[in-house]
């Protein structure tokens, strides 16, 4: 063969591949089953395509089967089984009409049903095919949308069969802009014109891919069906960019989110009592490794792991804050850079700390399966589950402390002292519990966020390190005492991280966010929610 | 008043004339005794004790606004490694041609970014005198810039601290970018010479040494004079009542400006002689933890003495040798437990120790005074 038939050959080939299937007819299943002994390579794909047509359960496991090549008939009445082989070495063997097991027939007897990579690879079509018959509506659904990729693989005829058929909305919505495309790709304007209205406000990428291919085609489509394209896919991109836009607020809340949780307890620890609380991120760290903890001690409870981790990180984080308030914080009061200098002493030995007992290097902390998966709304765009639970939870957390804060007892006494110390303890208010209790409250919230961020990151021992001066930015961009400026500029800096990001790189965003802070404070050192009145000084 | 001791009484004459002793003392040692006499100091020695001195000139700096002037900058290793930078450019200039790709302009990392020119921020970075320039002027500018916008609004006390270290952070992201043309990651290294002297060469090590304790003889000597003077006082002042000395008259933002500028210009010279000494200078310089040692330096010598700032420096520098080296597990323990305790139990730091222990004594002795 000369090289130039090579080539002809291959080409000739390609086209075979993607050629539609030319599908025999057949009555039923059983028909076509006693006519698959007589085919032969070219015979077959076919016939299989007739299979394909067939209304009937037994098809996928037919196809299935023969793609593993594991059909076979036996020579003398043409009965097709299919030929499962045993690790022991046996073979069961199984009457391909009623699925009924035969213990009388040798695997000796039988001969092969013969495929080739063509037929296998057509067989993957038509099972896609097949797919749209499923009874269970998700995989009718990811059959549909594959089918979008090229349309051409389903006839008319049964792409009008499915559509009276179909139940489910959102297949009956694929299925129609596989109809769509189907008349797009006819060679007339009017039903080109007509198909372009359905397409109008589709979000699938295939059908943009189809259109945007479309608007280079000046031969199919004439002067007028291409303004209408153009104009199509110019009202897809801006749908598109809206849910884009809808997408980054979503990925910044959540960001935002996680500053809040990583925030609040410094909030109160920093905006209450005043005290610089440097290990702040140390609580978190420990939180995450509560977290750890619980999956090795639990390992059969993963699903339920985080739920225990909340309430146990709480408390480990809240019992070091406490030891921290009692040993070294309260005989620092009001000297707030100090408390600033030991705790930050305090951070170094615990990620010491962490470090030995846990040896340096990152720890997996598994992701439950209620946390994994999305709701995918529309193409373009879809909410991951961990995202929004970690949304949800920051505001029950956040609230959960305002109510605490404004309604309970302790609440009250803690305002009290953040407001002014000596008039609460001439009203038998016992200021140093408070400041204990407060600052336990500050820190076990910082490891509820700490089984937040396992959940994001790698569990490590320089873990809070990465959040604090976050942390502290939050706090002092949204006005210091005030829980409500927190809320606010955490989201503010999680939505705005997350729309600058793509233009500029993660990094620059942050380098960006950054720096605009320092000029805001400078501008307004007191945050965009100051104190006002005597407390401020 | 009679012994010849009383000649050395100041902290100034004190400091001066023990950093005088030591300097000449390592010259000789190093210079005249031979390397397996006892009394030798080895080359590594020199240029270990050259790191020290510019901590200690970082901590005098630090010192300067926070013991002085109560600003507590957690941003000071930002203007330590601007000056690095500014004397590792001029050093990366000088490999020329024998760095691994030989390009005689270009440093290797921008030949391995295949850029084809120099960045503008690059320009004169070959010149000796610009370096120099450019140590004082891009601390120094940052500062006052930082300084003139935050004082006159009156950002202090944790607000400020807390300005100052997100500042440093935001420059350490911005120098761990590639596309920043400062050596990304890796930073400037693979220094070859200094004006023409060979940086492994023990005369440079030695020359470079004494040039830092020249320097941080200067500055010690300035900041007292500083802190001496009127505006010293009046720097005092607005760090005992800020509001008490506005009302009285003075504009305080333009000391505290003016303290800061002058204090961020003292680090980035540390810098700058730290650079040819250690050989590197990378982004982690930046990074906030090292400029919250540098204040822990100057908490455990005493804060609010000059001299103080050294000593802690030298001190908590030489520790960190030594127990990294021993035991690496341990240090951070033993850091971390030295800014609790010294926090706790000594807001004067190792050098208010010593008048505590004095008095001490002599209630304990009081014959001793009698004499």
């Amino acid at each position: 063969m000369t090289l130039i038939q090579r080539l002809i050959f291959l080409m000739l080939l390609t086209v075979g591949l993607t050629w539609p299937l030319k599908a025999a007819e057949f009555e039923n299943f059983e028909a076509a089953i006693a006519a698959l002994p007589q085919a032969d390579f070219k015979s077959l794909p076919e016939l299989l395509a007739g299979i394909a047509e067939l209304d009937d359960q037994r098809v996928s496991s037919l196809f299935v089967h023969i793609s593993q090549g594991e059909v076979y008939f036996q020579k003398s009445d043409k009965r097709v089984f299919y030929v499962l082989d045993q690790a022991d070495g046996s073979a069961r063997i199984i009457d391909a009409l009623n699925g009924e097991v035969s213990q009388d027939i040798e695997k000796k007897q039988l001969s092969k049903v013969k495929t080739n990579n063509r037929i296998r690879s057509d067989i993957t079509q038509l099972q896609a095919q097949l797919n749209l018959n499923h009874p269970d509506p998700n995989i009718r659904l990811t059959a549909a949308r594959e089918m979008l990729a090229d349309v051409s693989r389903i006839s008319d005829k049964r792409l009008a069969d499915r559509q009276n058929k179909e139940s489910d909305g959102d297949v009956a919505d694929i299925l129609s802009l596989i109809a769509a495309l189907k008349q797009f790709s006819k060679d007339d304007a009017v039903s080109q014109l007509s198909a372009l209205t359905q397409l109008d406000s589709t979000l699938e990428p295939d059908v943009s891919q189809v259109l945007a291919a479309a608007s280079q085609d000046a031969e199919h489509y004439s002067a007028e069906v291409q303004t209408k394209i153009k104009a199509t896919l110019a009202n897809i991109e801006s749908q598109r960019n809206l849910y884009s836009y809808a997408e980054n607020i979503f990925f910044g809340l959540s960001l935002g989110s996680v500053l809040l949780l990583a925030a609040i307890g410094l909030a109160i620890t920093f905006g209450v009592m005043g005290v610089i609380n440097m290990a702040h991120g140390e609580m978190m760290m420990l939180g995450a490794y509560t977290t750890y903890v619980i999956q090795q001690w639990f390992p059969n409870l993963i699903e339920y792991s985080l739920l225990i981790a909340v309430p146990a990180a709480f408390l480990v984080s809240g019992s070091v804050g406490v030891i921290i308030e009692r040993s070294i914080i309260q005989f620092l009061k009001g000297r707030p850079l100090e408390t600033l200098l030991a705790t930050f002493g305090v951070s170094l030995i615990l990620q010491q700390l962490v470090r030995t007992v846990f040896s340096p290097l990152n720890r997996q902390v598994i992701a439950p399966e209620w946390m994994s998966g999305s709701w995918q709304i529309n193409p373009v765009f879809s909410v991951t589950f961990n995202r929004l639970y970690i949304i949800l939870f920051s505001l029950a957390v956040f609230f959960m402390l305002l109510i605490f804060l404004k309604k309970s007892a302790l609440g009250l006494h803690v305002r009290a002292v953040a407001q002014n110390r000596d008039m609460a303890r001439a009203l038998s208010i016992r200021s140093n519990w408070v400041d204990a209790a407060t600052f336990g409250l500050g820190s076990g919230i910082a490891g509820i966020a700490g089984v937040v961020l396992s959940q994001l990151t790698n569990v490590g021992p320089n873990l809070g390190q990465a959040y604090i001066i976050d942390s502290f930015l939050v706090v002092v961009f949204g006005g210091v005492g005030n829980l409500w400026g927190t809320l606010v500029s955490a989201m503010t800096l999680g939505v705005l991280n997350k729309f600058l990001e793509p233009l500029t790189g993660p990094v620059m965003a942050s380098i960006i966010v950054l720096v605009g802070l320092v000029f805001f404070i400078q501008k307004r050192p007191m945050g965009l929610f100051p104190q006002k009145g005597r407390a401020v000084e | 008043m009679n012994y010849p001791i009383s000649k050395f009484s100041s902290p100034l004459q004190r400091v001066t004339g023990l950093l005088f002793v030591m300097t000449l003392y390592v010259v000789i040692a190093n210079t005249f005794f031979a390397p397996d006499s006892f009394w030798h100091v080895s080359d590594y020695s020199v240029t270990l004790l050259g790191k020290y001195l510019c901590y200690a000139l970082l901590a005098l700096a630090v010192d300067l606004v926070w013991g002085y002037c109560g600003i507590l900058s957690l941003g000071h290793g930002a203007f330590f490694a601007l000056g690095g930078y500014a004397m590792g450019m001029y050093l990366m200039r000088q490999i020329g041609e024998r760095g691994v790709y030989g390009n005689p302009d270009l440093p290797d990392f921008m030949v391995f970014l295949s850029w084809d020119s120099l960045p503008w921020f690059w320009w004169g970075s070959d010149s000796f005198v610009w370096m120099i320039v450019m140590v004082v002027l891009a601390p120094g500018l940052l500062a006052y810039i930082f300084g003139a916008m935050a004082f006159r609004s009156r950002v202090s006390g944790v607000y400020l601290s807390i300005m100052t270290q997100a500042m440093t952070y935001a420059l350490l992201l911005a120098f761990f970018r590639n596309e920043m043309g400062f050596g990304g990651n890796n930073g400037l290294t693979d220094f070859k010479d200094i004006l023409g002297f060979s940086l492994q060469s023990s005369g440079t090590r030695l020359t470079l040494f004494v040039l830092t304790t020249v320097f941080l003889g200067l500055a010690y000597f300035i900041c007292h004079r500083i802190v001496n003077s009127k505006a010293g006082k009046v720097v005092m002042a607005i760090r005992d009542a800020e509001s008490r000395t506005r009302f009285v008259g003075y504009n305080t933002a333009k000391y505290k400006v003016a303290i800061f500028t002058f204090s961020a210009v003292l680090a980035g010279i540390a810098g700058a002689l730290y650079v040819p000494q250690v050989g590197i200078i990378n982004p982690g310089e930046f990074s906030p933890i090292n400029s919250i040692e540098m204040v822990i330096w100057v908490a455990i010598g005493g804060r609010g003495t000059l001299y103080g700032a050294i000593v802690g420096a030298l001190v908590v520098s030489y520790a960190k040798t030594r127990f990294t080296a021993i035991m690496p597990e341990a240090w951070l323990f033993a850091l971390g437990g030295l800014f609790v305790l010294v926090t706790l139990l000594l807001p004067k730091g190792l050098v208010g120790l010593w008048p505590t222990v004095k008095t001490k004594a002599q209630q304990l002795w009081p014959k001793e005074k009698a004499l």
